[in-house]
């Protein structure tokens, strides 16, 4: 609170741009908070609505299925796109630029189209999902179609994020650790990797929610076992707002507590 | 010991070109040159960072060129230091004994304390290097090399980010590392002083090149040409000719009315004579001295250069003298002295 304490107008004068700013971004913030604060408060009106969903086992699954898959997901990402950042981050290359554009499509193409180019490969008879059916793989209304989807919509968070975050080791400390002795792969662990971590984990956090909220995706690839998105918009178009907001309600607060926990650590430096 | 041999490595925007050097055992080498002369990149290829498209290296009379750096037990400090921000002074320094003999935890903490006492900085063992000034994150940097004994410390600008005083401590810390642990020392600066003062022997790199090694007399005051002259602040270069020699005093016409006497072997032709602006004595009367060369000017500018004075003469003359001898001499604009210089202290190259 610093920043609003011992305040003269001289002070004032001087942070013009700071709080000009700071009323123009309130907007933003005022949004997200008013929107999802506006849910909490209707829902507090209608609690039994609340309890009856929390204890309901087919809702309770479908949130499961969400928070796992996802976490699945954004496994997969990290096992892939660590080593890709760290190699994009260190290397220049012709056509680096096209790469570093490729991962960052999905954040720019319809959700649906996404899904629909993923059904077109994975399907029974897709490029992907023949061999995989051969090897008894099914994607399609399965587990993997779930992570697939979500992994496609979400990777470019970590990929980017960790991109980022290795551009900030600088490549001096690497060197100085070679001289030590530290082979490159024992420099990439004690030296690399935990100094790009916190970047690492920002992304990983990024790409996990990214991948709970993925619903359109999901939907065409794998619209079975149902998953919480699909779980709140088949109450919505059947029963309505009343039946599909407690859902809604207990999603975002189970995710709201992982969020904060995670990033708790970081929460308490400035 | 480091041998370098035509050394060449082209990185587009830059390249080290045909680079030959040869340091001696224990001793303190300093590459010397201006900013952008490649002088970091040739430290990092020794260091094996980079590997030379074309030349061979050898350290301790062993060949390294395709060496990886963790194989070739040398020491590396950068300018900025480089700690490892997450790791606390000790870690730091215990890192590369913990990396290569990970079975002796117990020894190696045992030499990390030692260290850090030679060091005088056995208080900050806990502390991260976010937290400690530039004289103290630069004994930790130097702490962390030597803990794995290395028999070359590459320095690359270890002193241009401290300031005087600590410049001045760290020198003497440098040459102690020297002299205590017998470690042959390749430092890179652009500082003409500290090389000055830290050299056994200095290179002049230049544009990618090694244009002159020598011992730090040799450097600064017998430059191999012009550019190399202007670059170690000889501010005083004459064009001339050779009218004779007689017993190694060589008779320079420099224009019409001007005569320079040099000890030089050579008999004839175009040379360029140096003469550094410290070795220029003025005064207000012609003087019965040994110095051969007089030379008459009126004082066109004069200012203060730190403890020293720099002279300006109408005839292009520049002297560096003290302030007490400005004060003695009375000097002003416009007044006219004699510039007087031995013939020692003319350096000849051919033009």
């Amino acid at each position: 609170m610093r920043f609003f304490s011992n305040w003269t107008w001289e002070q004032i004068k001087r942070e013009k741009i700071f709080i000009f700013s700071l009323l123009l971004g309130t907007v933003l913030v005022a949004f997200v908070v008013i929107t999802l604060g506006n849910m909490f408060y209707q829902q507090a009106e209608d609690l039994p609505g609340l309890i009856a969903v929390a204890v309901d086992p087919v809702v309770l699954r479908s949130i499961w299925i969400s928070i796992s898959m996802a976490l699945a997901a954004t496994l997969v990402a990290f096992i892939f796109g660590v080593p890709l950042a760290y190699f994009l981050a260190r290397k220049n290359f012709w056509g680096k630029s096209i790469i570093e554009g490729i991962v960052d499509v999905p954040l720019m193409i319809p959700h649906i189209v996404a899904g629909i180019a993923l059904y077109g490969v994975f399907m029974r008879y897709g490029v992907i999902g023949q061999p995989l059916r051969s090897l008894g793989i099914v994607v399609t209304d399965a587990y993997a179609g779930i992570v697939i989807a979500m992994l496609f919509m979400s990777l470019p968070y970590l990929v980017d994020t960790a991109r980022e975050g290795f551009k900030d080791v600088d490549p001096r400390l690497e060197n100085v650790a070679r001289s030590l002795g530290a082979s490159h792969w024992r420099t990439f662990r004690e030296i690399s990797f935990p100094l790009a971590f916190p970047s690492i984990l920002s992304g990983a956090i990024l790409t996990w929610g990214r991948a709970i909220s993925e619903f359109s995706a999901v939907l065409v690839l794998a619209y079975h076992p149902i998953s919480a998105p699909i779980l709140i918009y088949e109450k919505f178009t059947s029963f309505g707002l009343r039946m599909s907001r407690p859902i809604s309600v207990l999603l975002i607060s189970i995710c709201l507590v992982i969020f904060i926990v995670l990033r708790l650590p970081r929460w308490g430096k400035r | 010991m480091i041998v370098v041999k035509d050394v060449y490595k082209d990185w587009k925007e830059f390249k080290l070109q045909e680079i030959n050097l040869e340091v001696k055992q224990g001793e303190y080498f300093v590459i010397l040159g201006p900013t952008g002369a490649g002088k970091t990149l040739l430290l990092e290829t020794i260091a094996g960072f980079y590997i030379p498209d074309r030349g061979k290296i050898w350290l301790e009379g062993r060949e390294v060129t395709c060496v990886p750096a963790e194989k070739r037990g040398i020491g590396f400090i950068y300018q900025d230091y480089s700690l490892f921000p997450h790791m606390t002074v000790e870690q730091n320094i215990l890192f590369g004994l913990r990396v290569q003999k990970a079975g002796a935890a117990e020894a190696n903490r045992k030499r990390v304390l030692e260290l850090m006492d030679w060091l005088n900085i056995a208080q900050l063992a806990h502390r991260y290097p976010g937290t400690l000034s530039g004289g103290e994150q630069q004994k930790v940097a130097i702490g962390r090399a030597i803990a794995i004994e290395p028999a070359i410390l590459l320095l690359d600008e270890p002193l241009s980010a401290l300031d005087q005083r600590t410049q001045d401590y760290m020198r003497d810390e440098l040459k102690r590392v020297k002299d205590d642990f017998g470690i042959t020392m390749m430092h890179v600066t652009h500082d003409q002083t500290e090389a000055m003062l830290l050299a056994d022997r200095i290179a002049v790199m230049i544009r990618g090149r090694i244009v002159q090694v020598g011992t730090p007399q040799e450097i600064f005051n017998k430059p191999l040409n012009e550019e190399l002259a202007d670059f170690v602040g000889i501010e005083n270069i004459l064009s001339g000719v050779i009218r004779s020699n007689e017993q190694g005093i060589a008779e320079i016409s420099v224009d019409s009315s001007t005569v320079v006497y040099a000890v030089s072997e050579f008999r004839d032709g175009a040379v360029k004579a140096f003469v550094r602006p410290e070795n220029i004595i003025l005064s207000t009367h012609m003087d019965q001295s040994s110095a051969r060369n007089v030379m008459k000017g009126q004082i066109e500018r004069i200012h203060e250069v730190g403890p020293l004075v720099r002279v300006r003469l109408d005839n292009g003359l520049v002297a560096l003298i003290t302030r007490q001898a400005r004060d003695e001499l009375s000097l002003q604009l416009g007044g006219e002295v004699f510039a007087t210089f031995k013939a020692t202290a003319v350096h000849v190259v051919r033009a």
